[in-house]
């Protein structure tokens, strides 16, 4: 490929006078129309001038610059980078809702909420949970809209003074920042050194200042919380409801249900679990899931069965708001539903299993060089804090950056922010051992190279795209346009 | 075996061993026997492909109609070139994670600093994050960022005229984030300036938002309106639908601090609501407040060009409770989407689409008017390519849709028992509306 010509930005490609669209010359009235004056732009704005077979090269040249789950092992910890199936994306053209207004009459529109109430009841019957909204982007956003459930039910029973939401310190840093959002204080539980979550130190903490507890399980280390039957009814006695942060649900699949396990409120993230592609950053979904008694709350709009049993969208009365102007990032779930029903009940079951097999497969076959913290089994994924032998000075930054250079996306790294040299391996269950035996070639390579040429392993990448940018100068001298470029 | 899983039963045996465990069930030996899973899921599959294709096709394809859409309200049924769908299905781009190792992320993240300079192009602002869920969410993300900026002042106004699922959803991000919201008073289709400057006076006001074009697709005049925020210290804010922001008086021309609003009119499919892209921009002044991801260009070891993610201090995996938001996933492969159509239609090809779309609703609304079956909700208020009208007894907005839908059409989003907005785009071809008409006739 030729980088040097198509590679620059799509700006520095423009020229003067060319375009790359069609399009066709109505006339449809006598009367031509005028915008006017005071509403009309001063400027132009400065958009790129590009024919289209430039356009087409530059973004298939700027793909060669990236890398994919399609492109080779992603062991990104609590990402959940499984294969993305082809036939997803076909069955969105399939499903017919490309040309779809969100605001047709339903009765031409019965597929698409067909789809939505198809999946919200799948949804239901894995997470153990008696309804979902399907309304949320993203996990993230699920967290939020879990936890404004949760304030609603609390203020349905004039319950106010529950103001204050528990996180372990292992939690994933949207757990706090949406407590914030939704308004809460955020208390800190702290982990025992096995990373499971302290018992007693969450018991101290229960009052009747409390809402919730939001919790992952297995937790950021691979870790299931074993206490959780306690938990729930500690949690529980205090008038507290239980939230599930789905990131870590895949290793659950087909062993244990988060609704069986105590929990009140749950979020799914459907581009982990249900094999969506991520987009480089989304779109994701992010539904959510309420027991028995507190479906009323979720957001509007809702979809909801007649008697007849067509579909409908309508706003319900005790919701706690809305989240967002229409049902979602539609086409994730079509995806997510496609995925459901190629895997069935038989398949799905054996996602949790091989994902844990697959992790563990790793963890045993490399712990001899690098520190595993927490004693094993673990579940879906585990942390190194970095290599056995520190000797040579080589980080977890740097074993990150050599892989890099063997073809395989660097794991989750200083992430959980308990060990110092944090290094989070999630292979997920689309793996073959052939790929998990390579990955582990190389991570023993790294470390018998830390020992021997550690300067060799400091100085990756060598053979990327670009070697490591200067962080701080971004941040130092924001440059965030082609306007700041030029400047 | 299935496609998606290559254990074979070797595998498992041989992996087992390395994990010195006897079988796959002794790795959840940690789970309580009464949580476990009972019985299996309750859920129907596997389907090979050809009866997926058939279920998707026969069961829910054939279940769902397109219409010939008059209807905006917020999604826009606009023309996308072939090229962009050709290049966003590219798996290096679509199956990337958010890029979080800049040097082998370079595709994502140069199309999102491309998309960030194009947004900030058609606003007028210096700054734009890597996108947000909506239009909706980006303008009440806008509300708590601007309190936040404000750190003390906690009342917000916000104009009737904005579409009510975007005022919904501001005023529930705005009970979480214990903010004041007050509206301004609608006045004949436009906000109320008498109420505005009234309510501006009464002091804490963090900002102000309005919507241009507003909810019926007016445009409205809000000369002024910066001047008089900025010396009560508060922020302007407008919504827009990106498409429009290439001919009409930029947020960066009004004086505005924020721009925000829904991109789904760059040509993105309507997919019945969804995936569709919010847009957040801002002064610079405003940069540290910004939430989501941001893009920045940077050199490498050997001083090339480079782009990471940068200012993360803002951001929730750093900074936790205390981030600019919890936002961590966003539209992400949306913003390539925009990217790519704004790159291939050029501010041209932008103004064209803006004046087909336009004297599409102008012939339409006239012709409507003609008919004498409905009258403009808003005589002498200008608009771009949506309007509302009222009904005259005795059809009424559902009556009127109705024999709209029988033919094929979407006449629009109804606003009352007798009213309705409707919007017009360059896909609308003269004979839709020659048979949008007839149909109008025959009521």
């Amino acid at each position: 490929m030729n980088k040097e010509l198509y590679s620059p930005l799509i700006f520095e490609l423009s020229r003067e006078g060319r375009s790359g669209y069609s399009l066709p010359e109505y006339h449809y009235s006598d009367k031509p129309f005028e915008l006017p004056a005071q509403f009309r732009r001063g400027d132009k704005p400065d958009l790129p001038q590009v024919d289209e077979p430039t356009v087409v090269r530059h973004y298939t040249n700027s793909s060669g610059n990236n890398f994919g789950v399609d492109s080779g092992f992603y062991p990104l910890g609590s990402c959940t980078m499984k294969y993305n199936p082809k036939v997803n994306e076909a069955m969105v053209g399939a499903a017919n809702v490309a040309d779809l207004h969100p605001a047709q009459p339903y009765d031409t529109v019965q597929g698409a909420l067909r789809i939505y109430r198809t999946l919200e009841k799948a949804l239901s019957e894995i997470g153990g949970m008696a309804e979902f909204t399907l309304n949320p982007f993203a996990g993230a956003h699920g967290e939020y809209t879990g936890l404004m459930v949760i304030r609603a039910y609390h203020q349905s029973r004039a319950d106010e003074a529950r103001k204050r939401v528990l996180v372990p310190d292992s939690a994933h840093g949207t757990n706090p920042a949406s407590a914030a959002m939704a308004g809460f204080e955020i208390v800190e539980i702290k982990s025992l050194a096995d990373g499971t979550v302290d018992v007693e130190d969450l018991k101290s903490k229960l009052d009747e200042t409390v809402a919730a507890l939001m919790m992952t399980n297995p937790n950021t280390m691979g870790m299931f919380e074993k206490n959780i039957p306690e938990i729930a009814a500690a949690v529980h006695a205090a008038g507290a409801l239980m939230y599930y942060d789905g990131a870590n649900l895949n290793p659950m699949l087909g062993v244990a249900r988060p609704g069986d396990m105590g929990f009140d409120v749950m979020h799914i993230n459907l581009h982990k679990t249900f094999s969506t592609p991520h987009g480089g950053g989304g779109p994701g979904a992010g539904p959510v899931g309420v027991r028995a008694g507190l479906e009323k709350f979720l957001p509007n709009p809702r979809v909801v069965e007649s008697a007849d049993g067509s579909l409908r969208v309508e706003d319900g009365e005790f919701a706690f708001g809305r989240v967002s102007a229409w049902l979602g990032n539609f086409t994730v779930l079509v995806k997510a539903l496609a995925y459901i029903l190629t895997m069935g009940p038989k398949y799905l079951a054996e996602v949790g299993p091989l994902s844990t097999l697959n992790a563990n497969y790793i963890m045993n076959s490399l712990n001899d060089l690098y520190l595993q913290p927490i004693a094993g089994p673990c579940k879906h994924e585990f942390v190194f804090d970095g290599l056995k032998d520190k000797s040579g000075g080589v980080t977890t930054l740097n074993v990150a950056k050599a892989l890099l250079d063997y073809g395989f996306h660097a794991p989750t790294i200083y992430f959980p922010l308990l060990f110092h040299e944090s290094l989070m391996i999630e292979p997920t269950e689309t793996e073959s051992r052939q790929t998990l035996d390579a990955f582990i070639d190389v991570m023993r390579k790294i470390a018998e190279e830390a020992k021997s040429d550690p300067d060799k392993i400091k100085g990756a990448p060598y053979t990327t795209p670009i070697s490591h940018p200067d962080e701080d100068e971004a941040a130092l001298t924001p440059l965030l346009t082609y306007r700041d470029l030029k400047k | 075996m299935h496609r998606y899983l290559p254990h074979t039963a070797d595998d498992i045996a041989a992996m087992l061993e390395r994990c010195h465990a006897e079988s796959l069930e002794s790795l959840y030996s940690d789970v309580p026997e009464e949580l476990r899973l009972k019985g299996g899921y309750d859920l129907p599959g596997p389907l090979s492909e050809p009866e997926l294709e058939r279920y998707f096709k026969k069961e829910i394809g054939s279940a769902n109609k397109p219409l010939v859409c008059f209807a905006g309200a917020g999604m826009y049924y606009h023309y996308c070139p072939a090229a962009v769908s050709s290049l966003m299905s590219r798996s290096e781009f679509l199956t990337a994670y958010t890029p979080y190792q800049p040097e082998i992320s370079q595709g994502t993240l140069q199309y999102i600093f491309e998309y960030q300079s194009m947004m900030c192009e058609l606003t007028g602002m210096d700054v734009s994050n890597a996108s947000m869920y909506d239009g909706a969410t980006a303008t009440a993300e806008a509300v708590v960022m601007a309190v936040n900026a404000s750190k003390k002042r906690r009342r917000v106004l916000v104009s009737a005229t904005l579409a009510p699922a975007v005022a919904q959803v501001i005023a529930t991000y705005a009970s979480g984030a214990h903010i004041t919201l007050e509206v301004i008073a609608e006045d004949k289709g436009v906000t109320s300036r008498k109420d505005f400057e009234e309510m501006i006076c009464a002091g804490d006001v963090a900002a102000v938002v309005v919507a241009s074009p507003n909810y019926y697709g007016i445009l409205e005049d809000y000369e002024g309106y910066a001047d008089i925020c900025h010396e009560h210290k508060a922020l302007f804010i407008v919504n827009s639908h990106a498409t429009t922001l290439s001919v009409l008086r930029s947020p960066g021309e009004l004086g505005a601090d924020i721009a925000c609003g829904e991109a789904q009119s760059l040509g993105m499919p309507m997919n019945y609501g969804g995936p569709g892209l919010g847009y957040l921009c801002c002064k610079r002044a405003l940069m540290r407040k910004l939430p989501g991801r941001i893009v920045g260009a940077t050199k490498d070891a050997l001083g090339r060009r480079s782009f990471v993610l940068t200012l993360q201090a803002r951001e929730q995996h750093i900074r936790r409770q205390k981030a600019t938001s919890n936002i961590c996933s966003n539209q992400g492969i949306m913003t390539l989407h925009a990217a790519i159509y704004m790159s291939l239609m050029g501010a041209d090809g932008l103004a064209r689409v803006n004046r087909l779309s336009a004297e599409a609703a102008h012939a339409l609304a006239d012709r409507m008017l003609s008919t004498g079956k409905v009258v403009l909700k808003y005589p002498d208020r200008p608009y771009l390519n949506e309007f509302a009208i009222e009904t005259v007894a005795p059809v009424t907005a559902d009556s009127m849709l109705k024999a709209l839908a029988d033919n094929g059409i979407l006449g629009g989003v109804r606003l009352t028992e007798n009213s309705v907005l409707v919007a017009a785009t360059e896909m609308c071809t003269p004979e839709d509306i020659d048979h949008y008409i007839t149909v109008l006739n025959s009521l």
